[in-house]
């Protein structure tokens, strides 16, 4: 595993300058991806802030060759692309011995809902690359509307906390656990904040030839209404709480990366950000209640099936 | 006591909500897309106090098929989208389309193909508006060029699509939805509102498909006791899938004819100054507020023009531009695309006139003076707003 100071010295891909919000949880996590490898990379991201954000006429962020098809696509996108790598080196337009990773980045808008056919669908179909989920729990992009990886009880455009009802009233999809029924070599939870765990993650997964998938907690202080100086503490708090565990899944054995020593309430999360404001009133106590329980049943879950086969 | 009309400063957007719930829109599914999430965001707050119904959903095709459900259901039912959305919805577009079933779609277009400019206006669906499904199949659109036109004309879809049991097309685009004008909220009763033809004969004799009188047969809900067969199959007046090549033959024009031979109740123009006029000016949508604008400029200094406007784009009136080209001896066409409409209209002048277009895609809207220009036989640059062209408002109601 690199150390900071090696992580630091190699070639920064991602450049500055773009223009992701102050506190955004996803620079952080690109840039600690496109350093898990030394091998050249081709990047495909769907339609969202990452997309928005980096490729503002005439600049661009990537110091790499980089595609935005649109928004359900990104996976499908890449497969085209690794399917030609793969033609053009049979050919011996590219040499053999050249490995091009590929990597897919999508929100959780372009991955959960719309783009989950494609990722499924190159998932089965096996091409060689590394799809990363930026997971910020909503549309951000458009102005906050809920997504299915919106977290219960949360205020969006689109699950608006009011008098009928009091925010959105779905628990969250469980991505990860979808991909993992694909049987693929690796798949992951992480986090900004352990960016040792994080890179770590990324390295195993683009070592690998076939299908991997990075499920990456992303902050986002406009959607969440949190403290864009806090965003590393609030992903933090997400893994401390065990909303967010860390876990990966590699050649079918499940490991949890981190066990927090202390559980934290969930309400040390949901107390950071403005979009749970509602949840603290007296009457909608229950909210966190049923919160907590799906949580601890999550954790339990994961407890239970830890160095187990999945 | 006379209850006084409710005035409210809001954008085009909300005024086209305000329309859907007085028209009795109870269902809203939809995917969030520049321009038109507000839409959905003031849908999320406004339904459920009134017992309607929100979903979000996870795709754009699933909105739509979401509202078909509804509405089959039994409730008004919307959505509404833009470019790159209006492109993945039209699989299920063309399932109303053929089954039947009222709704309504907006689509605020914004510049494509693809992702293309989400925060700028366009006018470049208006093809796709007709033609976007596959298969020959009938075309209700409607361009409102006002924020309070757009709420009266939503108003309107929903009348439509349930007399004719077919979707319904809103098309504006980010200009008229994202602009405020105060508007006038109508009275209840103030405004008619169509309700669903429903069945009355016995739930076993009922045919969704059975044409009685007109084009047009009730539409009973799923859950009232009339079970019937819905497919997007060729189907026989009881729903079920037919090969009978003359049904087949005679499903598709009778869906295509249900629009076409009401053309007269279903077309709507604004005529300003044709009377007279030798130089026509054919704009619909945010372009006719230029037109008017360049209209009433020339107007004022001698120059004879007048302004057609459709309110419905499609189906398209033939009539009205065939008599415009009659006494004109030009039209000129603005449109925010690359020329889509000025086909249709050099089609319906019959060689009557000249036919002019003046295009503009850059995503800003075409300004009243490159009109005036195109009016005056001018080169129509410059595109920057000159001085002298202070819009007033007065100038611009619409």
């Amino acid at each position: 595993m690199a150390t900071l100071k090696e992580l630091s010295e190699k070639k920064e891909l991602f450049s500055g300058g773009h223009r992701l919000c102050s506190g955004c949880g996803i620079p952080p996590i690109v840039r600690l991806v496109l350093r898990s490898t030394d091998n050249p990379i081709v990047v495909s991201t769907a339609t969202g802030c990452l997309e928005v954000g980096t490729s503002i006429y005439p600049y661009t962020s990537w110091r790499t060759p980089w595609i935005h098809s649109a928004f359900e696509n990104t996976a499908a996108t890449i497969s085209g692309i690794e399917t030609a790598y793969r033609a053009l080196k049979k050919r011996k337009r590219l040499p053999v011995d050249k490995d091009i990773k590929f990597v897919a980045f999508g929100g959780d808008g372009g991955t959960y809902d719309i783009g989950l056919q494609a990722l499924s669908g190159a998932l089965e179909r096996g091409h060689s690359f590394l799809y990363v989920c930026y997971d910020n729990g909503a549309y951000m992009n458009t102005g906050i509307q809920r997504s299915s990886s919106t977290p219960f009880g949360a205020n969006t455009t689109t699950s608006p906390a009011g008098d009928m009802i009091p925010g959105k009233q779905e628990f969250r999809k469980d991505l990860t656990k979808i991909v993992i029924a694909h049987n693929v070599p690796y798949a992951a939870q992480a986090s900004p904040h352990n960016w040792k765990d994080l890179n770590n993650k990324a390295q195993k997964a683009l070592a690998i030839n076939g299908p991997t998938f990075l499920n990456v907690i992303s902050p986002c202080p406009l959607g969440w209404y949190s403290k864009p100086e806090e965003s590393i503490e609030t992903a933090k708090i997400a893994v401390e709480t065990c909303f967010w565990p860390l876990y990966e899944v590699e050649n079918g054995i499940l490991k949890i990366n981190y066990k927090p020593k202390e559980k934290k309430p969930i309400e040390d999360w949901l107390k950071m950000q403005g979009r749970f404001k509602h949840i603290f009133k007296p009457e909608n106590k229950w909210m966190i209640e049923k919160f907590q329980e799906r949580i601890d049943k999550e954790w339990e879950r994961l407890l239970a099936l830890d160095g187990k086969q999945v | 006591m006379k209850k006084s009309k409710q005035k409210k400063f809001i954008q085009g957007n909300e005024a086209c909500v305000e329309g859907a719930l007085y028209a009795g829109c109870r269902f809203y599914a939809g995917y969030p897309i520049t321009p038109s999430t507000e839409i959905m965001e003031v849908m999320a707050a406004r339904l459920p106090k009134i017992g309607g119904s929100f979903i979000q959903m996870e795709d754009e095709i699933a909105s739509m098929c979401a509202v078909v459900g509804a509405s089959l259901g039994g409730l008004k039912s919307m959505t509404a989208t833009s470019g790159p959305g209006f492109s993945l919805k039209q699989e299920a577009i063309g399932y109303a389309c053929m089954t039947e079933v009222p709704c309504v779609i907006v689509n605020v277009m914004r510049s494509g193909p693809s992702t293309g400019y989400p925060t700028g206006p366009s006018q470049s669906d208006v093809m796709q508006a007709k033609w976007g499904t596959h298969g020959d199949h009938p075309a209700v659109v409607l361009t409102p060029s006002s924020v309070q036109e757009l709420l009266y004309e939503t108003i309107r879809a929903f009348n439509l699509a349930e007399t004719y049991r077919t979707p319904v097309i809103i098309l504006y685009d980010e200009v008229i939805g994202h602009m405020r004008e105060a508007v006038t909220l109508p009275l209840p009763g103030e405004i008619n509102v169509v309700e669903r033809k429903k069945p009355n004969c016995p739930p076993s004799e009922y045919k969704p498909y059975d044409v009685q009188d007109g084009n047009v047969a009730p539409l009973a809900a799923y859950g009232e006791g009339y079970r019937f067969h819905v497919t997007g199959l060729y189907h026989a007046a009881d729903g079920f899938p037919t090969s009978n090549t003359k049904l087949i033959q005679e499903t598709n024009e009778r869906l295509v004819n249900k629009i076409d031979r009401n053309k007269e109740t279903i077309c709507k123009n604004e005529e300003f100054c044709l009377d007279d006029a030798e130089i026509g000016v054919f704009a619909y949508g945010v372009c006719a507020k230029s037109a008017k604008f360049a209209v009433k400029e020339l107007r004022s200094k001698g120059v004879k023009v007048g302004l057609l406007r459709p309110l419905t784009i499609w189906p398209f009136p033939d009539d009205a531009v065939e008599e415009m080209a009659k006494k004109v001896k030009t039209i000129i066409v603005p449109e925010m695309n690359l020329g889509q409409v000025v086909h249709e209209v050099e089609r319906a002048s019959k060689g009557k006139c000249d036919v002019r277009g003046l295009f503009r895609v850059d995503t800003d809207p075409i300004h009243p003076k490159q009109i005036m220009n195109a009016i005056l036989g001018r080169p129509v640059e410059p595109t920057v707003i000159p001085s002298e062209v202070l819009i007033e408002r007065d100038m611009i109601d619409g």
